[in-house]
């Protein structure tokens, strides 16, 4: 196991370069709330309306927003060579790629579980949904943050990625929008959701478990020549 | 201690002559073997004409026997028919995705070149079967259901893994590297094997409107025997048939990948 210095060392990497490039954390956000405008606009003003459809339409847009996020994690660490750097180190590559992957996933999730209750409301989602929003999208996002990074592993030797990366993710992230949507819609219309929840929970698990593995063979194999 | 043990005697069956078979099979040669494009080459062209045959005979008895003598449904009429296409390309496109997948963690973990070759063969294949599946679903769709298309939980579930077999094909095709590209595609397959469980069973639970299956192992099939046969027949064509196709396919990118050498050459001339 790497040592604690060392993963303490990329968390705090991780939370300062995202303070000090601050503008650039917010487009995520920015996103989401620009998508959600779009969906009111195309779809019509009736509250009726959107309000059954923004359970699914926030977490579509969430996942897009994430989706979009993660193209870029390990991009520039890519360019400028401190992910060979990191790949030499001497020190288990899973928990270095680990710690890298849980604060992504704090500094995407947080964010977004924020602005969500205000475009809920912008869209007319009953108000009983909103607790369940906020913890779905806390609950929801790392493992979409985990599973975009096999992704973006994969696609990070490619200039642009973005639409491949898509491709590749996208199909993966049907479990979670899944429940994570149902919870809402079951929250908002007043019934029982925590059985959803728990399913998102252990897809959380899961992904945190497995995923770091795939990510770390996805790295390396840009270095084989 | 006892390993040991065991190549010794290997070994006597190979002094006292007691069979080159026995002692390969043992030795794992046949292991190495089967990892060399060259020998699988060689050994394809001898069988592949053969698993043709026997592939065409099957589907000619399957589908005479499914389309002209087995018995219409009493609800569905002759469009119940379309089942016999329908059935076996949806559970052959799901268990290519695992042949795609298991190849894939074979050119992983021995590095073995044909596993490799194999796993990309596979990925178009089942695309297209799994597009079958998804278009005869829709023409059966119509008269039965009274609709091309339904967001039902396996429909949907098989529209996630065409487009799980279009992730794979998309990554391969992005790579100049073939190295590079296999084990891209090798992790990518293999996350997929982690996730279509997961995802078919959280679409089951999203909406179901599909019959439950009606051919089971552990229990009386719903299915009549007169139309079971003819399936049985039938879903085996198609067995070979991927076999066939996979087989070709094979072959077609060990030629692709191997083209500067001697033998592909020497066997080219031919």
């Amino acid at each position: 196991m790497a040592g604690k210095t060392i993963i303490k060392a990329v968390l705090r990497r991780e939370f300062l370069l995202s303070v000090r490039n601050a503008s650039a954390s917010l487009n995520g956000v920015w996103f989401f709330v620009l998508v959600c405008g779009l969906f009111a606009i195309g779809i019509g003003p009736d509250k009726e309306q959107l309000g059954g459809l923004a359970p699914g339409l926030i977490w579509v847009t969430a996942l897009l927003a994430v989706m979009l996020s993660v193209d870029a994690l390990f991009r520039h660490d890519y360019a400028d060579g401190s992910l060979e750097q990191l790949l030499l180190a001497a020190h288990s590559l899973y928990f270095l790629v680990l710690a890298r992957l849980m604060a992504q996933a704090l500094l995407i999730a947080v964010p977004l579980a924020l602005v969500s209750p205000l475009l809920a409301l912008m869209l007319g989602m009953k108000a009983a949904g909103l607790p369940v929003l906020i913890l779905s999208l806390l609950l929801g996002v790392p493992t979409l943050v985990m599973i975009g990074a096999i992704g973006a592993a994969l696609t990070v030797g490619f200039e642009r990625g973005g639409l491949l990366l898509a491709l590749l993710v996208l199909p993966l992230y049907v479990p979670v929008l899944i429940f994570a949507a149902a919870a809402v819609v079951s929250a908002a219309d007043g019934y029982t959701y925590a059985g959803q929840l728990m399913i998102l929970a252990a897809q959380f698990v899961l992904a945190v478990a497995l995923s770091p593995l795939a990510v770390v063979a996805g790295l390396r194999l840009n270095y084989y020549h | 201690m006892r390993l040991s043990r065991v190549y010794v005697s290997i070994i006597t069956i190979r002094h006292r002559g007691l069979g080159k078979a026995t002692y390969n099979l043992l030795m794992w040669s046949w292991f190495h073997k089967f990892g060399s494009p060259r020998w699988f080459y060689d050994f394809s062209t001898r069988v592949l004409p053969w698993l043709a045959v026997l592939c065409a005979a099957f589907l000619l008895v399957g589908v005479v026997w499914a389309l002209a003598i087995a018995p219409s449904d009493y609800k569905q009429g002759n469009s119940f028919r379309i089942f016999y296409i329908h059935v076996p390309t949806a559970v052959i496109s799901l268990v290519g995705y695992y042949v795609m997948a298991i190849a894939g963690a074979v050119s992983l973990i021995w590095r073995m070149k044909l596993a490799d070759i194999v796993m990309k063969e596979a990925a178009p294949i089942g695309a297209l079967l799994t597009f079958v599946a998804l278009f005869s679903g829709a023409v059966w769709g119509k008269p039965t259901w009274g609709t091309w298309w339904v967001w039902d939980a396996r429909v949907t579930s098989m529209l996630i893994l065409f487009f799980l077999y279009v992730g794979v094909i998309a990554l391969h095709k992005a790579f100049d590297n073939p190295e590079q590209s296999g084990k891209a595609c090798a992790v990518l397959s293999l996350v997929g094997t982690v996730n279509i469980p997961i995802i078919y069973k959280s679409v089951d639970w999203w909406y179901s409107l599909h019959q439950p299956a009606t051919i089971k192992f552990t229990e009386e099939s719903t299915i009549h025997p007169d139309m079971f046969w003819p399936f049985l027949v039938i879903t085996t064509g198609f067995y070979l048939l991927y076999a066939v196709a996979l087989i070709a396919n094979t072959r077609l990118g060990i030629l692709q990948r191997e083209y500067r050498t001697q033998w592909v050459r020497s066997r080219l001339q031919e």
